[in-house]
């Protein structure tokens, strides 16, 4: 029987993770096969050709492309240092002699007679490549890097700015839909993964910001609000590359949304622990989903789950709904049944059946919730 | 393939989320659509194999028809009674597509003309590069190292003209050492189509650091664009290169009967035909979730781009960007705070598979449709133009006329036929919503007919039509296309309430009706007849394509929306004031019956 997709997110106590660790181009691999590594070790390192900065030398000299040979003092290969003289005329007149300076450190990549420039190449920039989580080595790639295997909490966001990072979770609230605000942020909070509930504005991250929070996760935030932090809008959900000062991800989506309980309850269970997060966000061509990532075994939890999720619905899976009305709201699924039904806009589409924890019952489109994988 | 005619045909479309299967059989003397599978596309992990999707969605045209196509993951071929096809043909924009930067001399001639030449071939243009495009040489090196295209197209200088600027050019390349996005180490495929007397300087350049192929300038002297030369080099380098290292592509391309064709090109060449064997003037646009591709054919050239930042779902948030609130506020005949806009939108772009369950964010997402097509096709006006740098011979009229060269190609008056596809004009709960999404974005005037592609069908039948053009365009009118109707819309403007135009619409074989259309009135009659004929006696004034307050009689096309009357003026400008605009919008939404009550 046909199964459709359903996305859904994980929200795991505890399973095995492989991250593939990989340098852009071919580097040194710093880690051997079977080594425990730290969160915060570097693996693998390359080095990035640096910027190249044309300088021309023809139009500067007012000499033709080809007659610049003859005034060139430094040539293909050679070192220069920033002001550098890279080339001069000659004239009888000492006062109408003209030079030109190199703009830049680095060396002399390539010279053109055709076009009379000179293209200078700043020194590489070395790229450390680390771990991002603690764990161990289980497979190396040669001249590119390692995969790192690790088992503990795996818990995805459904959107999220800013890279990787890590530390210590901190709850800084009760419940899962109180709001996290500029005063729940202490200074004990720096360098923590600080966990909040439904929202946080504005006010809230700058004080994160300056308090030197690495992270914040909470169930949801304004639009408006990330527009100003950023000082653009997102045009399209690929991030991760963002340096506003820590790493965002928000858990339900944006408005004010209470964190899932059962999200929240997890967070809680593991605080004070060492975690690895990242805001990295794409949504299509290869979906990424922020995450956090709490290597080791949460109290109370003896076993790790090893098997992928079904990736379809049933009866009794959970469901979060992820489209108005009722956005956010978390149930079970009571049926799915087959045939097309009319909804209020007029589209005929597939539904299922959810039942609230109150005991409501709602008729959704199958495309407005997602599943929570636990 | 041999010579005869295929009678039995499938053809799938890989899309970036689904694959989509349809069987053509010929039926007498015709071709007909008859079954249609669908399952989605297997390029990313854990599949990382395009030809399993494929086979998943024929699978599904086997169970529907009874008819055995497949021996394991062979395609039996020919068809031998209810077993086999004659042939197998697709089309492919999975993976983001064939993506390509281009770069020119100058930015407003060879850069765009090379823009044009990529854009026609099915590509998506991520960035021209031109020696004047205001950048500093170090910020276009950086530049190309950035972007990791799937291959580059390299023009510049008229043939026999100054080598140095496209020289240039072809220094920073190497310099910055492109990688291509696919296959880490394999050569960057470049195509030099600029000044036939730089040829060796390039090959000195770039012959070693890259796949670099020689065709012919794309712009020889400044009066002519030579395109297709270059465009079938890109077409061969999509196919030997880019689809060689996608996941299975080199699977699927020994499946096929004809070459696979980028999605969008096989779209453009539909559109194409359609307007050559009607002699018409077409519009059409597929508008996606993440891009949005407008094509055109006006006066028999043809034209294409693709806006990749605007969509209904991935990029629905560039759209919000780009259009600004207000203008997406505008369009809904209720109150909407700013915030709670922006929230909805952005819950779309990070869960792009939703849909609207309510009337009210029904109405938000086709606010949001009427922008991006309205953008889109101010993006397509702008590169449709008559070719600039041209010397054009003046007479003293045209001096005080103050025409120049690169003037837009698009003449909304001239425009015969607009045809819609994509999720949220082919999958629209009415047929009403749809037709008004097009007229309000396109503001078309005159008289244009309209209609969706009903299925997204067009991808199938611009690759069939490489092998039979008959069997192409029979699915095209009897199966794809989805007739809506015809618009007619005076252009002027005049007070409200004022007497615009007397109509008659004379459908064939069914009663004449006419009527009087006033100024700000939108009126919606059925006409389901395929043909029929108008009357027009426009008010002084007012054009309807005859000239101002001349007559016209026109051909005109019934559909499952019938004809639409559109005395909103042009150009179509909603009133400012908010209580006035809403009430407007609801005037007029009441009277296409645009959305339950």
């Amino acid at each position: 029987m046909a199964h459709a997709y359903t996305p859904g997110l994980k929200v795991i106590p505890c399973t095995v993770l492989r991250k593939r660790r990989v340098l852009p181009i071919p580097g040194k691999v710093l880690a051997s096969e079977g080594q425990e590594v730290p969160a915060t070790d570097v693996v693998a390192q390359t080095e990035l050709p640096g910027k190249v900065f044309p300088v021309n030398i023809a139009n500067r000299l007012s000499v033709t492309a080809g007659e610049i040979p003859a005034f060139l003092l430094k040539k293909v290969g050679d070192p220069v240092k920033k002001g550098e003289i890279v080339a001069e005329n000659r004239p009888f007149i000492k006062w109408f002699k003209t030079s030109v300076e190199s703009p830049v450190t680095g060396t002399v990549d390539s010279v053109s007679d055709v076009t009379g420039q000179m293209l200078l190449r700043e020194p590489p920039k070395v790229l450390p490549l680390l771990s991002y989580i603690k764990g161990k080595v289980v497979e190396v790639h040669p001249n590119f890097g390692v995969t790192v295997e690790t088992e503990g909490t795996f818990i995805q966001g459904i959107f999220g700015i800013g890279g990787e990072t890590n530390g210590p979770i901190a709850m800084a609230v009760e419940t899962p839909d109180e709001e996290l605000t500029p005063e729940h942020i202490k200074d004990e909070h720096r360098g923590r993964i600080v966990i909040g509930g439904k929202h946080a504005g504005l006010a809230t991250i700058k004080r994160a910001i300056e308090a030197g929070v690495h992270a914040i996760v909470v169930g949801g935030i304004h639009d408006r609000d990330l527009r100003q932090i950023l000082g653009y809008d997102i045009g399209v959900a690929v991030t991760g590359t963002e340096k506003i000062g820590l790493t965002l991800i928000v858990t339900e989506g944006f408005g004010m949304i209470p964190m899932a309980d059962y999200t929240f309850k997890l967070l809680a269970s593991r605080n004070g622990e060492n975690a690895s997060v990242s805001g990295a966000t794409q949504i299509r061509a290869g979906v990424m989903r922020p995450e956090i990532i709490v290597p080791g075994y949460p109290k109370d939890v003896k076993e790790c789950k090893r098997e992928e999720g079904r990736g379809w619905i049933e009866p009794g899976d959970p469901v979060r709904i992820i489209r108005e009305p009722h956005f956010g709201t978390i149930g079970t699924v009571l049926s799915l049944p087959p045939e097309l039904t009319k909804c209020a806009s007029e589209s005929h589409v597939r539904v299922l059946e959810v039942q609230l924890a109150d005991g409501t019952k709602l008729t959704v489109p199958r495309a407005n919730i997602e599943v929570l994988e636990k | 393939m041999e010579n005869k005619e295929p009678r039995i045909i499938i053809a799938t479309d890989c899309g970036s989320t689904t694959t989509k299967a349809i069987l053509i059989e010929k039926k007498g003397d015709t071709y007909r659509q008859t079954f249609r599978g669908e399952a989605p596309t297997t390029v990313e992990a854990p599949f990382e194999d395009v030809t399993k999707g494929v086979l998943n969605a024929i699978t599904e045209v086997e169970e529907l028809s009874g008819r055995k196509i497949l021996d394991g993951e062979r395609i039996i071929t020919p068809a031998d009674g209810n077993t086999g096809v004659d042939v197998y043909v697709s089309t492919s924009s999975a993976g983001g597509g064939l993506q390509m930067m281009v770069a020119g001399a100058v930015k407003a001639m060879t850069g765009e003309s090379a823009q044009r030449c990529a854009l026609g071939a099915g590509a998506i243009v991520m960035d021209v590069l031109a020696s004047n495009d205001g950048r500093a040489d170090h910020e276009k090196i950086e530049r190309i190292r950035q972007l990791r295209p799937d291959m580059m197209l390299l023009s510049g200088g008229t043939d026999g003209g100054t080598v140095t600027h496209v020289v240039e050019l072809a220094q920073f390349l190497k310099a910055a050492d492109p990688k291509p996005r696919l296959g880490a180490s394999y050569k960057l495929p470049v195509i030099y189509a600029g000044n036939n007397k730089a040829r060796p300087q390039i090959e000195e350049i770039l012959g070693d650091r890259t796949a670099l192929i020689v065709t012919e300038n794309l712009r020889p002297v400044l009066e002519r664009e030579n395109l297709m030369p270059a465009r079938h080099k890109i077409h061969d380098i999509f196919l030997e290169h880019v689809m060689q290292q996608a996941p299975g592509y080199p699977k699927l391309m020994k499946m096929v009967g004809a070459p696979i064709m980028p999605t969008p090109a096989a779209v453009g060449t539909m559109t194409e035909k359609f307007a050559k064997a009607n002699n018409f003037n077409v519009l059409a646009v597929d508008i996606g979730g993440a891009t949005t591709d407008v094509f055109s054919v006006f006066t028999e050239v043809f034209n294409r781009t693709v806006s990749a930042n605007l969509g209904m779902s991935y990029s629905i948030s560039n759209v919000m960007a780009e259009a600004g609130l207000p203008n997406l506020l505008r369009w809904l005949p209720f109150d909407l705070d700013e915030q709670d806009l922006r929230n909805r939108l952005k819950n779309k772009m990070i869960r792009p598979t939703t849909i609207p369950q309510t009337v009210e964010e029904l109405q938000v997402e086709h606010a949001v449709s009427r922008e991006a097509l309205r953008l889109a096709f101010e993006q397509h006006k702008a590169l449709a133009v008559g070719l600039k740098g041209v010397q054009q011979e003046r007479s003293i009229s045209d001096a005080f006329d103050q025409t120049s060269s690169g003037q837009s190609l698009i003449k909304l008056m001239d425009l015969d036929y607009i045809i819609g596809s994509g999720g949220i004009l082919a999958h629209s709960p009415r047929r009403t919503q749809s037709m008004m999404m097009m007229i309000d974005a396109y503001q078309p005037e005159g008289v244009t007919m309209f209609a969706v592609d009903s299925i997204f069908m067009m991808p199938h039948l611009g690759v069939l039509s490489q092998i039979s053009e008959k069997a192409a365009l029979d699915v095209f009118y009897h199966d794809c296309l989805v007739r809506l109707g015809t618009c007619v819309a005076p252009k002027g403007l005049a007070k409200e309430g004022a007497n615009i135009l007397d109509w008659e619409l004379a459908p064939e074989g069914g009663k004449p009706v006419s009527g009087t259309l006033r100024f700000g009135e939108l009126l919606h009659l059925p006409f389901a007849e395929a043909r029929g004929k108008l009357m027009l006696k426009p008010a002084k004034g007012f054009d309807v394509g005859a000239g101002p307050g001349n007559a016209r009689e026109a051909k005109c096309e019934g559909g499952q929306v019938g004809l639409v009357l559109d005395g909103r003026g042009r150009p179509f400008e909603l009133p400012k004031a908010h209580s006035k605009r809403i009430a407007e919008l609801n005037k007029w939404y009441k009277a296409m019956e645009l959305y339950p009550a």
